[in-house]
């Protein structure tokens, strides 16, 4: 028998458990995320400026300048709007700046926090360096910067919504960030073969190309770890549909760029096609939480399964 | 320091940690901790709904409800205890019963949402319980997702917008005071004290019962070695957790912090090497 103090500790007989009650009138246990769409959102934009700032540094290193500059612009703009999107999400928005009260490594938003914070200050002061070409020591110290903070901008979103009890997110805490940089590379390496002529934009090409497949490659191992039960959110219902839409556009995005990417017209198509890949991919992980909360057999019957290999052991 | 130590950082102005023991098996359904709960914290009315579960219109703990009293009904075999047997055969053997669990914050020595929260609006007191900071708070809900009971929420009415849950009536503690649900639970159900005696207390009873022959009686969240830690409320309960709404084996979030943070870094480390080798050498 096992001790009774123990949590979940099954006592000595189930006989009137044996009713097959696994929930309280079918109640989640757990609460879904309180978020609203801008937080998907700010996953796409933050993912886009990390994505866009590290393929930036790498085509500077390269000697691909105009590249290197665009995607700087792209970066702004889309740190420039991050923000905005974080804050309206508040309950209490004007209190955004309490974010910077504390610094917490327990907790990916405030870690996340300081990164988009010192992300945005680089990445706009260098853009604003390069448009009046002054100090270009200071607005290479600046980008290198930028640049580094570009991979851990695209991935600590995943390790957020990871950090949780949602049992969609939690589970998947290996794939996540990883399924984050993929989308982040190739939102970042869409928008790349947009704005830059085919001459230009070979990193962002080949980039963009790995991303795309890379990402479809990711969620379905994901899928496939998370198994039936705690996976079904990202087969089924809103989940479901973005996850089939972002699957599907980052493939055709990944074969275009690889087929016709040398085509100005062609490229742009690919493009496009990997940023809404990378769009539907963040409302896919976003909505995926919220039905796996509601979902109060996702987080019990794992939790069950455990309790119950523990006290035969 | 992880937060779960926040307690010892008091030094001498440390309180004894006190906490809830909540023995179901004496529940009656009264409500008067929730009623009482509401009065004294001000938690406003949100809805009169009915639901049709059993006696149950409150449903969840949230925002706008800190403690929940749940109810449910099962046709199952009851056997009673021998003291409590009836003499004479003509009353017939139960075969109905009815569960009532007053569920509150558990206020976890591992708390996921003191961990996650990125403002230091939640803190543990003095008292090892776990309190928001209203006039911190911005109302960011990513303590929501954190709390592996579903008990934190964001108060979206009355121009709110913050989270809000149990804080074990820290105003009520600070001035020697039990918190206003124990003050009114008029069968014990709700005890509240130093934590080690209830403990103490509910090993006791849960034993009592068991001898009893409610030999589904158990403790839940009382041991230092469960998924948070242990809790400063825990309960007595006389079925599976689950069919109380709780989980069954609930671990904070924060006991993967580092793989997740290394899965996090992995992924960085892939992303500047792609875009590394797509850009290629120097052109």
């Amino acid at each position: 028998m096992s001790d009774p103090s123990r949590s979940g500790g099954t006592g000595a007989n189930t006989a009137s458990s044996a009713r097959g009650a696994d929930s309280y009138y079918a109640q989640p246990i757990i609460k879904a995320p309180h978020w609203k769409a801008y937080i998907p959102g700010y996953f796409f934009f933050g993912g886009l400026a990390g994505g866009a700032t590290t393929l930036a540094g790498s085509a500077r290193r390269s000697g691909h300048d105009a590249l290197a500059h665009r995607l700087q612009l792209v970066a702004t703009g889309a740190l420039a709007v991050s923000p905005i999107l974080l804050i309206k999400d508040l309950g209490r928005p004007r209190r955004f700046v309490n974010m910077l009260r504390v610094a917490k490594p327990t907790s990916p938003m405030s870690m996340g926090t300081w990164i988009l914070s010192a992300a945005s200050a680089s990445t706009g002061s260098a853009a604003a360096l390069s448009a009046t070409s002054r100090l270009p020591r200071v607005r290479s110290v600046l980008e290198a910067a930028s640049a580094a903070l570009g991979p851990p901008l695209a991935t600590y979103t995943g390790a957020l919504v990871a950090q949780s009890v949602v049992p969609a997110w939690h589970d998947a805490r290996r794939e996540l960030p990883l399924l984050f940089a993929a989308s982040s590379a190739a939102s970042a390496s869409g928008v790349g073969v947009i704005v830059c002529a085919p001459s230009e934009a070979g990193p962002a090409r080949r980039l963009g190309i790995a991303a795309g497949i890379a990402e479809v490659a990711v969620a379905a191992v994901m899928n496939r770890r998370l198994g039936p039960l705690v996976g079904q959110p990202y087969r089924e219902g809103r989940a479901g549909s973005y996850a089939r839409a972002a699957r599907v556009s980052a493939l055709a995005g990944s074969a275009t760029l690889a087929i016709g990417g040398r085509r100005r017209v062609v490229a742009a198509a690919g493009g496009a096609l990997l940023l809404a890949g990378s769009w539907c991919e963040r409302f896919a992980v976003f909505h995926a939480g919220r039905q796996s909360a509601q979902d109060p057999r996702a987080t019990s019957l794992p939790q069950r399964e455990r309790a119950t290999s523990r006290a035969q052991t | 320091m992880t937060p779960a130590d926040a307690h010892d950082t008091y030094g001498t102005r440390a309180r004894e940690r006190v906490g809830f023991f909540t023995d179901t098996s004496i529940c009656i359904g009264c409500k008067a901790c929730e009623v009482a709960c509401k009065e004294w914290n001000l938690v406003p009315e949100d809805g009169l709904a009915f639901t049709g579960f059993s006696y149950d219109n409150t449903v969840e703990l949230s925002a706008n409800s800190w403690r929940h009293v749940a109810f449910i009904e099962q046709s199952a075999e009851v056997g009673l205890a021998p003291n409590m047997a009836p003499e004479r055969g003509d009353v017939p053997q139960a075969d109905f019963r009815w569960l009532m669990e007053s569920d509150v914050c558990k206020h976890c020595t591992h708390a996921g949402c003191l961990d996650v929260c990125p403002t230091g609006a939640i803190l543990r007191t003095e008292f090892g319980t776990v309190v928001i900071q209203d006039d911190v708070c911005n109302g960011c809900g990513y303590c929501v997702t954190g709390c592996p009971f579903g008990v934190i929420s964001i108060r979206e009415i009355a121009h709110d917008g913050g989270a809000h849950k149990c804080t074990l009536c820290y105003d009520r503690l600070r001035g020697d005071l039990e918190p206003a649900c124990a003050k009114a639970c008029p069968t014990g159900s709700i005890q509240f004290g130093p934590l080690d005696e209830l403990r103490a207390r509910a090993r006791g009873r849960v034993a009592d019962l068991r001898d009893a022959g409610h030999t589904n009686a158990r403790l839940y969240l009382a041991s230092d070695d469960d998924g948070v830690g242990g809790a400063g409320a825990f309960f007595l309960l006389l079925d599976e957790p689950e069919v109380y709404g709780l989980p069954p084996d609930p671990v904070v979030p924060t006991r993967h912090l580092r793989s997740m943070w290394a899965w996090a870094a992995a992924a960085a480390a892939a992303l500047a090497a792609a875009s590394r080798i797509a850009a290629g050498g120097r052109r």
